[in-house]
């Protein structure tokens, strides 16, 4: 399959990739790696007229210690990200996640800011950012401005992002907890997660439980009651609704969020 | 658009529709077939090549994204004087292959992961072929193919 036409530019600084899309409005979209948007691409369910290509932008790929924060570059892909040194030490969180995802050849390619600008529940990195309390930084004919991850994610790959905005950095806080893990659960090695979940401290996210990552709201509210890993997690998928597909039943995936949840947490104290 | 890529060492262009993905570029434009369109979405790894040193699967690249950019397809690997490069060595002599429809891609998958991490374990070659698939099922050889060429690239 090769995608419907379009019309190819790149861009050689984020100005100018703001520029260039700010004409074609819903029509144009940003490429990146173009591992979300070009399977979508081949199959007819995204049909741009325009794609600009960021994936050459030096000035967005980059991981820098600032302090008190990490910021990343939007451009910056899941195989740097995982064999980043900062993160190692910094984050492990994100760089653990971003190792999982997919295999070598996807990583290679898939850039963070790609993966949260496309807003797949189903994908990983939607469900880090929100756990750790991320900040996204949009770029947009306005010029710059922050948004939360919490306010980041509207719906099934759809996100607070307006035509014509390119996210261009992610910033993280440097947690205060240390205890962190990742649990998901798949067919094969390479599948998107059935059901998936972050643990950074007492701050808890799943991947795949609804159109958008979620937070596990009443998970965090029992810890912070002083309930146990095995007593939190029994609240896994309240308040949440996750979507029946041909790979899990709802039921199914609110038993894995539970199973995943204990996992997770249990995994996140004996790292403290 | 026009597009310029180093391949093999080789430059080759042409003007192509903006659409054209990086397979189809190096099948049907520089006639080099080895790397193949399995399930065109990104999941076989049968159309792995190097794209500046790193494997990626070239079903799921515009060729546009390589650009001015370097390629190197299984036809690149050996020497051209009649020597195998040691993967390709290591998977004959451990028998690697049996249809041989993925081969192109696990020796590329191969390579690259030797670059990234010349002395892996069992499980990190696993790992690192995950993303190409064998419907044969013959992986304990491929894995043991690219064991066996870690350790020959160790003894020379």
């Amino acid at each position: 399959m090769i995608p419907a036409p379009f019309t190819y530019r790149r861009a050689w600084s984020v100005e100018e990739a703001v520029e260039l899309v700010a004409g074609d409005g819903e029509d144009a979209k940003f490429l990146a790696g173009g591992h979300s948007l070009l399977p979508l691409m081949k199959l007819r369910l995204a049909v741009p007229q325009l794609l600009v290509d960021i994936g050459r932008l030096a000035e967005l790929s980059y991981i820098r210690d600032e302090g008190d924060q990490i910021a990343v570059g939007a451009a910056t892909t899941h195989g740097e990200l995982a064999a980043s040194s900062v993160l190692a030490e910094q984050l492990p969180l994100l760089a653990h996640v971003a190792g999982q995802i997919g295999d070598p050849q996807v990583r290679h390619c898939g850039t963070i800011g790609g993966s949260l600008a496309h807003a797949d529940p189903a994908a990983d990195l939607p469900a880090v950012v929100l756990a750790l309390d991320a900040t996204l930084v949009a770029r947009g004919p306005a010029g710059p401005r922050e948004i939360a991850a919490a306010d980041f994610f509207r719906g099934l790959l759809d996100t607070a992002l307006e035509p014509g905005e390119l996210l261009t950095e992610i910033r993280i806080a440097k947690p205060g907890a240390p205890g962190w893990a990742f649990q998901k659960f798949t067919k094969r090695a390479i599948d998107w997660a059935i059901v998936g979940v972050a643990v950074q401290g007492d701050q808890v996210a799943l991947v795949n439980m609804d159109q958008t990552p979620v937070r596990a709201v009443a998970v965090e509210a029992a810890l912070a009651d002083g309930a146990s890993a095995q007593q939190a997690a029994a609240h896994a998928a309240e308040g949440t609704s996750p979507a029946e597909d041909l790979t899990a039943s709802r039921a199914y995936r609110e038993h894995l969020a539970r199973v995943l949840v204990r996992r997770a947490l249990v995994d996140a104290h004996g790292r403290t | 658009m026009k597009v310029t890529v180093t391949v093999n060492g080789t430059e080759v262009a042409a003007e192509l529709p903006d659409r054209t993905l990086l397979v189809h570029f190096l099948r049907d434009v520089a006639g080099l077939t080895a790397a193949n369109v399995g399930c065109d979405t990104s999941s076989c790894g049968a159309c792995t090549v190097l794209l500046d040193g790193r494997s990626v699967k070239s079903c799921t690249l515009l060729a546009a994204q390589a650009d001015g950019r370097a390629v190197v397809t299984l036809e690149g690997l050996a020497d051209g004087q009649g020597d195998l490069h040691p993967v390709q060595q290591a998977f004959r002599e451990e028998h690697g292959l049996q249809c041989g429809f993925c081969t192109p891609g696990m020796v590329m998958a191969a390579v690259s992961l030797l670059t990234e991490n010349p002395d892996p374990t069992e499980a990190e070659v696993r790992t690192a072929l995950e993303g190409n698939l064998c419907r044969c099922t013959g992986y304990h050889n491929i894995v043991r193919a690219v064991l066996a060429a870690a350790g020959e690239r160790r003894t020379r």
